[in-house]
């Protein structure tokens, strides 16, 4: 095992190349393209034996994934933000062929306004499409993580493809220390491509993804495959705990961060969980008792591993970095949902924020806890409260001075 | 490859390969087509199919084909038809299948999907070499849906969305000549009315390598409106009045394999359609009729 600087792209292209993948389909979109370059990289030095073709389209680019997983073959791709709603149509067809195979997905804001940088309204558009979800908020876990999703999607009760979640710019541009498996112990994790049956072959003729006439057949489909990616969340613990055993590391399915006497919790996803966790230090040393816990795997979503870790709590702080505009923040949403009927589940307080990049600091997670606990005491929470400081709205209007400045310039008397 | 196996109709495959009882429509001229075309392309195929009307002939739990099938979406059969090519090629690669379970890749697709909407993903396949043949039966509107004029429409045709007096006012994409500019290792346009010429062009693609085309004009029932029976006698117009010419292109060459010497008037083949019925009831449409002899005369002019 050697330990090195990586960035979340380099990782994920690190456990492509561990996974031994057979074939990389492609198509370039910030801020993911470092992870082709850099496989592409590897293959043009001989250093992987892997098929790439690059696409016109990332529709196309799923297309060719799930037909190549279907032909019989290990298949990694990735994408981005406008890249994976383009390719939408494509996930869940893909995700109703049952093929396993593992897409990374580097988050970043939706258009419009058009951005590069992130926040996680991209994945969580793809929240209902059959796809398994793991989020990360290191690069040590993205590397992990698709070794793990290796093994989830190509489990004998799962077959499905499953994506993995890196935070644009965050995690896939800034380098940490990252411990690379030995290449043997990676494989021997992984091992080779578990088809499961799924082939096209002179000898023994299928039809795949045809079409039914009427709703019974076709609930019967969609029903098997929410069943099987329900099966998910054991055969997750089922891999995450082998994968502690090979190589050291916990990859829960829900991280549970200083959360066994904690009243008080953070809960999120992805890379400002780090950030969170500080908070929960400084907090701590300042007399609270807080925690947080963040779902690795979100499809499926763990409810009854969240249920448990947060029985007894007494506030819930949310953050939603999205918008499921004229609703609220969908992690709000997936957690209430989980929750309800739950004797004496703790308040939930909903917070938006880390839109497009948009940082979210010390200050606003202890504001953040400060407003849980003190819904969490009168028993009432506040409305969702959007994240945004005097000094942003302040340079907005900067913006908009200029703008107008310009336009009278460019246009007088209007 | 000027050796053939079919020299005379009665060197036509005897034994007919797809299955019977699909959903397709009494006098379902794509489906005239696929017949003739599968019996020479036999059973190791893959079809990957786009959205159209042939997605339902493999309805749960059956199918006609006796080989294999993949239904994609209306945009990317052709690069279905790419991952299934590499997922086979690295198999065969790594020596996990033997050249005896290799398959031929063939994207089938209607005119809504080959003229639009999978035009993009088809063109980078062609780009990138894809070995694959690909058939688009070309009905001329988005049959599946109840005839939508599309790109494939041709000029004066009422279509579901074009019922006017003028018909249908744009013009036939030339989706021949796009697929010619790029190059590919061979492009054929058919009838099924013609079926020695359709299956030496189909014998011809299934020799070669690379990417391989054919387009087949399939007379429609429904959405031309005329009496099923009558879908032999479309063709049989189509190519007289020389609507439909019969063609191929290969390394950078134009090939006529039919030259009607004496067309019939192009009116001969609209009139035999509902579709076109409007250019003649109640009063002649002497400009739109005299349109498209133009066009089709000039057509042949340009052609020598």
């Amino acid at each position: 095992m050697k330990r090195t600087l990586l960035t979340g792209n380099g990782s994920a292209a690190w456990g492509a190349r561990l996974a031994k993948i057979d074939y990389l389909p492609a198509f370039p979109i910030t801020p993911q393209t470092e992870i082709i370059e850099t496989i592409a990289k590897w293959i043009d030095a001989g250093e992987m034996n892997c098929r790439m073709v690059t696409l016109e389209s990332e529709h196309s680019m799923m297309t060719a994934a799930g037909t190549a997983a279907a032909t019989g073959v290990r298949v990694f791709t990735a994408t981005s933000s406008q890249g994976l709603l383009y390719a939408m149509e494509m996930l869940y067809t893909i995700a109703g062929w049952r093929v396993p195979f593992v897409l990374v997905n580097v988050s970043r804001g939706l258009s419009a306004p058009i951005t590069l940088e992130p926040d996680h309204n991209d994945i969580l558009a793809a929240r209902d499409c059959g796809f398994l979800q793991i989020h990360c908020s290191t690069c040590q876990e993205v590397l992990d993580s698709v070794l793990i999703a290796c093994r989830l999607s190509e489990h004998t009760s799962v077959r499905l493809p499953v994506i993995v979640n890196l935070d644009g710019f965050y995690l896939s541009f800034t380098r940490e220390p990252v411990e690379v498996p030995e290449p043997e112990l990676a494989q021997e994790f992984v091992g080779p491509f578990a088809s499961q049956g799924m082939s096209f072959r002179a000898s023994s003729p299928v039809s795949q993804a045809v079409a039914v006439l009427g709703g019974s057949p076709y609930s019967y489909f969609r029903y098997e495959t929410h069943l099987a990616a329900q099966n998910g969340v054991s055969a997750y613990g089922e891999i995450s705990r082998e994968f502690e055993q090979a190589f050291g590391r916990r990859q829960d399915a829900v991280e549970e961060y200083r959360m066994d006497d904690a009243e008080l919790a953070f809960f999120m996803i992805g890379s400002f969980a780090t950030k969170a966790k500080d908070a929960v230090d400084r907090l701590r040393r300042a007399g609270w008792k807080i925690g947080l816990l963040r779902p690795r795997l979100l499809r499926p979503f763990p409810s009854e591993l969240i249920r448990r870790a947060l029985a007894g709590k007494l506030g819930v702080a949310v953050i939603d970095q999205n918008l499921s505009v004229g609703k609220g923040g969908v992690l709000f949403t997936e957690i209430a949902s989980s929750l309800y009927g739950m004797e004496r589940a703790p308040l939930l307080v909903s917070f938006i924020g880390g839109l497009g990049g948009r940082d979210i600091s010390l200050e606003e997670l202890y504001e953040m806890a400060s407003v849980t606990r003190k819904a969490a005491q009168e028993g009432k929470a506040p409305p969702a409260r959007l994240l945004y400081t005097e000094e942003e709205l302040r340079e907005v209007r900067k913006l908009q001075a200029i703008a107008h400045v310009e336009r009278q310039e460019l246009e007088p008397g209007r | 490859m000027n050796e053939t196996t079919f020299r005379r109709k009665k060197d036509l495959p005897s034994i007919h390969l797809l299955g019977t009882g699909t959903p397709m429509c009494a006098g379902c001229g794509g489906l005239e087509v696929l017949h003739q075309i599968y019996d020479i392309l036999g059973e190791r195929t893959v079809f990957v199919n786009a959205a159209g009307c042939m997605t339902l002939l493999a309805t749960y739990p059956f199918t006609p084909f006796r080989g294999s099938w993949l239904y994609t979406s209306m945009a990317s059969a052709a690069a279905g038809a790419q991952g299934v090519r590499d997922g086979l090629d690295i198999l065969l690669g790594k020596g996990e299948i033997s050249s005896g379970e290799d398959l031929q890749v063939v994207v089938l697709a209607g005119d809504g999907s080959s003229y639009g909407m999978g035009l993009s993903a088809t063109s980078s396949a062609i780009e990138r070499g894809l070995d694959f043949i690909y058939i688009c039966y070309d009905n001329e509107g988005y049959g599946n849906t109840g005839q939508q004029y599309s790109d494939a429409t041709p000029h004066g045709a009422r279509t579901a969305t074009s019922k006017g007096p003028r018909g249908f006012p744009g013009y036939k994409k030339d989706l021949f000549a796009i697929w010619a500019a790029h190059k590919p290792a061979y492009v054929a346009t058919v009838l099924g009315s013609e079926p020695l010429d359709l299956a030496q062009k189909v014998e011809k693609a299934k020799s070669l390598k690379g990417s391989r085309f054919i387009l087949a004009l399939a007379p429609c029932p429904t959405g031309w409106d005329y009496d099923p029976k009558d879908t032999v006698e479309i063709g049989t117009l189509a190519l007289k009045a020389g609507v439909w010419p019969l063609k191929e292109y290969m390394a950078g060459n134009v090939v006529h394999t039919h030259i009607p010497r004496m067309r019939v008037p192009v009116e001969d083949y609209l009139k035999a359609q509902g579709r076109f019925g409007h250019l003649f009831h109640p009063y002649r449409n002497e400009a739109v009729i005299g349109e498209i002899q133009g066009m089709v005369d000039a057509y042949w002019e340009s052609v020598g």
